[in-house]
């Protein structure tokens, strides 16, 4: 009997299938067309930065073709990685920027593990209040910050101001939030059970947290290790209000305003020092791209 | 007879009581301690300046007398300021349209063609997402060059004229709307394309035997199966461009003459370039009713899903 429908269907079948694949077909080259054209909007940029980089001054003034490297060389990436002052802003670049991960791990794997598990007086106001201080953008709080370390300096005699190491200080306010809240979702998604048999057996809170439920959420622990990452590396307007010395610059701010010097713009240094800042977060991001998108998603639909 | 209940109870209880409170209470420190580095990080570096930019805006240019409100109306009497606020809103608003569209047609091509090449393209489309903001922008600012620009090479080759990309006031903000949809429209197509994957498949089978058009498995399928996601994405994205401070700020520094400025380059120049510290806090304080309006629906999202679980 089924062999029977299945002849029928096959009978049935090939007009109507044929008009549906060529639909099929025809939507897929459509598809690829529009891909193929959003896939170069979003790539001419970095595309033209890689282009640029390998240019000459004397090619790029030239201007003969803007969109082709008649002459490739790799002058200006030997001239950026022997320049002493860009390699001080990828120090502090690289130190801020793994401090801070250091830091936003230690502050909210802990917080999210007694957020999730450990009720306690307030803890669920708490859950929310962390969701809702992610949505504090920087630019409403570097004025009062930038007021609260002039005066904690008149108080305390220590300058905060245009030390890079402040910077670690402030950014764990734009990742711990965020981290805090991926690591509840994650840690929410555990069994009870887990938890409650490594109690019976005598485990202590400290023990549950390293040996059961950080190897369990390791995507999740990853996730946010990119995410606090890629925020400490880019982030443009705490440094840009609180550094100024050409030593305590980190990259983004280094490269805008060193390397733009008044009327002289040497474009070819400029697009090799800004393809080079962006290099760490595009490398972790070619290597981990499926974390990089658990953690941006988790976010939103775990709220 | 009464005592004796009362005693038996207590001796029942008794022999777990004090493990079982002690244990509660030992529990909820350990939670507290362990949530403190948050509730200190939080609570110095976020919620108290919040506030105290309140009253740092209430201050005069030297923060040495206490002045109300006169720093609000002396915004309002500044034709800059009511620039600002129009292009504050003109480029939020159509910058997270255009975001929101591109996002949405673009995750419907990826999830269109076969899984197994899907990843090289998404791979692809996110690369702006990845960079950092102030390097990228960077290129296009090159791109946009009054002299050298590129695009206006390949539009003379075109045999079309130049276009003074950020040279020209309307031209400026189309630069500025277009560098923040080209940034920010990847975020949108990753969680466009999330949530396509999860409207489950048999909707669309069921709606074509029922014979539904490619319209009608849109309106009735696709856009209430996304309705959340598109609100909640639509709403973040409402509050990161209205507070965007990086793109501005290294494109056009709020140029020509202050005609790109939005809040936060503004407050910039005035609060820390300008050193008017209370009037740049006035500014940027502007910001806040978006960000009320969002927490409002956020919080209601919450409790609504807190309800229903």
């Amino acid at each position: 009997m089924t062999t029977a429908a299945a002849t029928v269907e096959t009978k049935v079948g090939p007009p109507r299938k044929s008009s549906m694949r060529r639909d099929r077909q025809r939507a897929l080259f459509w598809s690829y067309v529009f891909l193929i054209i959003f896939v170069i909007f979003f790539l001419t940029p970095p595309v033209y930065m890689i282009i640029t980089s390998l240019k000459t001054s004397a090619e790029i003034s030239a201007a003969t073709t803007p969109w082709w490297v008649l002459n490739p060389t790799l002058q200006n990436y030997v001239e950026i990685l022997t320049s002493r002052t860009y390699l001080t802003f990828f120090r502090n670049s690289a130190v801020v920027a793994l401090a801070v991960v250091l830091v936003t791990m230690l502050v909210s794997i802990p917080a999210a593990f007694a957020l999730s598990r450990m009720k306690f007086w307030g803890s669920a106001t708490l859950a929310t209040g962390v969701f809702l201080t992610y949505l504090i953008p920087d630019t409403l709080l570097f004025i009062p910050l930038f007021k609260i370390f002039v005066f904690l300096h008149d108080l305390t005699g220590i300058e905060f101001l245009n030390h890079w190491w402040l910077l670690i200080i402030i950014y764990p306010t734009l990742t711990v939030p965020f981290c805090t809240w991926i690591m509840i979702g994650y840690f929410a998604s555990i069994p009870k059970e887990l938890d409650e048999a490594a109690l019976i057996d005598g485990a202590g809170y400290l023990q549950i947290l390293t040996k059961i439920f950080m190897p369990v959420a390791l995507p999740g622990i990853i996730a946010a290790t990119i995410f606090a990452f890629t925020v400490a590396w880019a982030q443009f307007l705490y440094p840009l209000a609180f550094t100024t010395s050409t030593d305590q610059l980190v990259l983004p701010v280094g490269i805008v305003t060193t390397l733009i010097k008044g009327d002289v713009f040497n474009w070819g240094q400029i697009m090799t020092g800004a393809l080079l800042g962006a290099a760490p977060p595009l490398i972790i991001y070619a290597f981990l791209m499926d974390y990089y998108i658990a953690g941006l998603t988790a976010g939103a639909t775990k709220g | 007879m009464n005592h004796a209940v009362a005693g038996g109870v207590r001796v029942s209880a008794g022999r777990r009581k004090p493990t079982l409170g002690q244990f509660l209470r030992r529990k909820s420190t350990i939670a507290f301690v362990m949530a403190l580095p948050l509730i200190v990080i939080i609570g110095s570096l976020v919620v108290y300046p919040a506030f105290y930019s309140f009253y740092l805006a209430t201050l005069n240019k030297s923060m040495e007398r206490f002045v109300g409100l006169s720093n609000f109306s002396f915004l309002f009497t500044r034709e800059t300021f009511w620039m600002v606020v129009k292009q504050s809103i003109i480029f939020a608003v159509s910058a997270v349209v255009l975001k929101a569209l591109i996002g949405f047609t673009v995750a419907h091509f990826v999830h269109n063609i076969p899984v197994r090449g899907q990843r090289k393209w998404r791979g692809m489309l996110l690369v702006p997402w990845v960079m950092p903001p102030a390097m990228s922008v960077l290129a296009w600012l090159w791109l946009f060059d009054p002299s050298y620009s590129a695009f206006n090479w390949l539009l003379q080759k075109m045999g079309a004229s130049a276009v003074p990309w950020l040279g020209n006031p309307y031209w400026a903000r189309f630069a500025v709307i277009l560098v923040n949809v080209w940034v920010g429209a990847p975020f949108f197509l990753i969680m466009y394309l999330a949530a396509l994957k999860s409207v489950p498949e048999q909707l669309y089978e069921a709606a074509a035997i029922d014979g539904a058009n490619w319209w009608q498995k849109m309106w009735f399928i696709t856009l209430p199966m996304m309705r959340n996601i598109i609100a909640i994405t639509t709403l973040f994205s409402l509050i990161v461009t209205f507070a965007n401070f990086d793109i501005v700020r290294v494109l056009t520094n709020g140029g020509p003459v202050d005609q790109t400025h939005v809040f936060a380059t503004w407050a910039f120049r005035i609060g820390i370039e300008s050193n008017d510290i209370p009037l740049g806090a006035c500014v940027s304080l502007f910001m806040f009713p978006i960000l009320a309006l969002a927490a409002i629906f956020i919080l209601r999202d919450i409790n609504k899903r807190g309800g229903e679980a």
